[in-house]
């Protein structure tokens, strides 16, 4: 075999670019060889969108004094679905990270001159696109059975886009840590369970309003709440108020604190 | 300053620049000791063996020189980069081929080789190129569009040399390459680690398995419980033991007896009605050996030649350490 030319150095952020995509080439190419486990994620929040409207719905509506009935509830519901969507595919993230660890691969990755946190980029944009895949997928199923959004101007669907890009950003670094931390798929598994148990304790099927006094803050102050909220007036035109500002600062927040600790942990080592 | 670095891979003994070096190089885990201080001296272009049984230390001594894990102390340099301070550097020069298998599973060999030459920013046709080349190199066309998971032992570990032969690494390591791998597989493997080295590359190799330290190393160094034990050429590591000989069998305790008085420098072994004489294991001797037992009247039931082996150095270094 003839020996190939050394490349130019190329500059450090163009090999970071570089590497980073083939490593995301290489996850698409997971996800779609393997595609039963991001499908296997997306019945949770179909099937919690269908039970909660058909089965529940007309109770829920009534509860919230609503006379709209069931599809007043719909729209109520829709804002947390999506986001519920996104904290069930990064789960997937956290166990195919956990997978990909236990990989001999990771150890050759690590033995050869590639821009190091281009690994987990990959897994990053890979699972990002993963869930805006899965919110359009689930959301189509709202639309089908009778969501509209009310009064959402173009700039408002861009807005809401990007919200759900942003939490699906934040959220999938915390989970490529978990993943990291964890020794084997189902010790992933649990450990991002936080990332689909939160939005079931936040305003997604109730407002906080209707929940008991000592557990409001909670409710209202963790990550979800906030970024539901603003979607939810994005989308139907309710009031957003100090909700955006909270949502951006979590999402950044928790991008920021994923990535430091990702990058860190993938840095220490092999396990 | 480049003029250190050049002092440094040329050796002031006058002996050929080193593809790795390294000195008094330490790890421990907890208060468990791994490698106790291991000095490595290995020319440009030479196969290097790292003998030892499991858990001698050999997988960490590889996974310190390939950058993965740090020593605790000790320098070593690799293809003229110093292992801690340019790393990277260490990186672009070497290929890893690991212990368990260091292959994508979940996609195509042909998917694995061409990932490996995007990451070492090769064009597009070129990666191709060599991609195909190497796959066809190592047998592995037919199977090139198969996901890696569904390989046999020995087709994973081709894949796998395949993969590290994508960037043209100047300095091999190659953790246990046949372990696990039938003889047929095994046979092969050592055909291309041979191939490689006529290609001017180093090979850094460990091994649990004497006859494949013997078959294809330039130098071996026995590492035991931590330290490196000896170190030289297949020959000057049976050199380290007794040479060999001839022993003869007797199955008449009469007979044995006769033959014991009447070869004296024969050492003799009572109990299996054995001697041992001392042989180089030439046919001059030999002939000499029995053309003079003919003339004495010894004639033995069972004659066999045994010359040392690194069997033989390896339990002789062994057992003197412990």
């Amino acid at each position: 075999m003839s020996t190939p030319p050394a490349p130019a150095r190329p500059a450090r952020f163009s090999l970071a670019v570089r590497d980073s995509s083939t490593m995301l080439r290489r996850n698409l190419l997971h996800a779609r060889r393997y595609p039963s486990m991001t499908l296997q994620l997306l019945l949770t929040p179909v099937m919690l969108l269908l039970l909660f409207v058909y089965i529940f719905g007309d109770t829920m509506s009534a509860g919230m004094g609503s006379v709209e009935g069931r599809s007043a509830y719909l729209a109520y519901l829709v804002p947390g679905i999506l986001m519920l969507t996104i904290g069930g595919t990064t789960i997937g993230t956290a166990v195919s990270v956990a997978m990909d660890m236990t990989e001999g691969i990771i150890a050759r990755f690590r033995t050869m001159a590639i821009h190091r946190p281009s690994v987990l980029v990959g897994h990053v944009v890979g699972s990002v696109l993963q869930c805006v895949l899965s919110v359009v997928l689930v959301g189509a199923v709202a639309v089908a059975i009778g969501f509209r959004s009310t009064d959402a101007t173009a700039l408002e669907w861009l807005a809401a886009f990007g919200l759900l890009a942003l939490v699906s950003l934040s959220l999938t670094w915390i989970a490529v840590g978990m993943g990291l931390v964890s020794p084997n798929a189902e010790a992933a598994s649990n450990n991002a369970m936080p990332l689909m148990v939160l939005p079931l304790l936040s305003s997604a099927f109730v407002p906080v309003d209707a929940m008991p006094g000592w557990f409001r803050p909670i409710a209202e102050y963790q990550p979800f709440t906030p970024a539901i909220e603003t979607l939810r007036g994005l989308l139907l035109g309710t009031g957003i108020g100090h909700n955006g500002w909270l949502a951006v600062a979590w999402c950044v927040g928790l991008a920021v604190l994923g990535y430091f600790w990702s990058t860190s942990k993938f840095d220490a080592g092999p396990k | 300053m480049p003029a250190s670095v050049m002092s440094t891979s040329t050796q002031g003994d006058g002996r050929p620049p080193a593809a790795v070096s390294a000195t008094g190089l330490r790890k421990s885990y907890g208060d468990k000791t791994v490698l106790d201080g291991i000095d490595l001296h290995i020319p440009t272009g030479s196969v290097f063996a790292l003998l030892g049984p499991n858990g001698a230390g050999k997988t960490t001594a590889v996974k310190i020189l390939s950058t993965l894990i740090t020593a605790d102390a000790g320098q070593a340099r690799v293809a003229g980069h110093d292992l801690t301070t340019q790393a990277q550097a260490v990186r672009a020069a070497i290929g890893v081929t690991g212990q368990f298998s260091a292959v994508d599973g979940l996609i195509t060999g042909e998917e694995n080789m061409l990932l490996m030459a995007d990451l070492h920013h090769l064009p597009t046709h070129e990666g191709r190129r060599i991609a195909a080349e190497l796959l066809d190199r190592f047998d592995l066309t037919e199977a090139a569009k198969k996901p890696a998971s569904t390989y046999s032992g020995g087709m994973k570990r081709r894949l796998d040399i395949a993969m590290t032969l994508v960037g043209g690494p100047r300095v091999i390591f190659l953790d246990e390459p046949t372990t696990g791998l039938d003889p047929r597989s095994r046979h092969t493997m050592w055909q291309i680690i041979r191939e490689l080295v006529t290609g001017g590359v180093t090979v850094f190799l460990t091994t649990q398995y004497l006859e494949e330290a013997d078959q294809l190393a330039d130098r071996i160094a026995v590492l035991h419980d931590g330290r490196i034990a000896a170190e030289g050429t297949a020959e000057e590591l049976k050199r380290l033991v007794p040479g060999g000989h001839v022993r003869l069998r007797f199955t008449d305790p009469a007979a044995y007896r006769t033959a014991a008085t009447a070869l004296r420098e024969a050492t003799g072994d009572d109990d299996a009605l054995a001697l041992h004489l001392p042989s180089d294991g030439s046919q001059r001797e030999l002939r000499s050996l029995l053309d003079w037992l003919d003339a004495a009247g010894i004639e033995a039931d069972e004659l066999t030649l045994h010359t040392p082996d690194l069997d033989d150095v390896f339990f002789a270094l062994t057992e003197a350490a412990r």
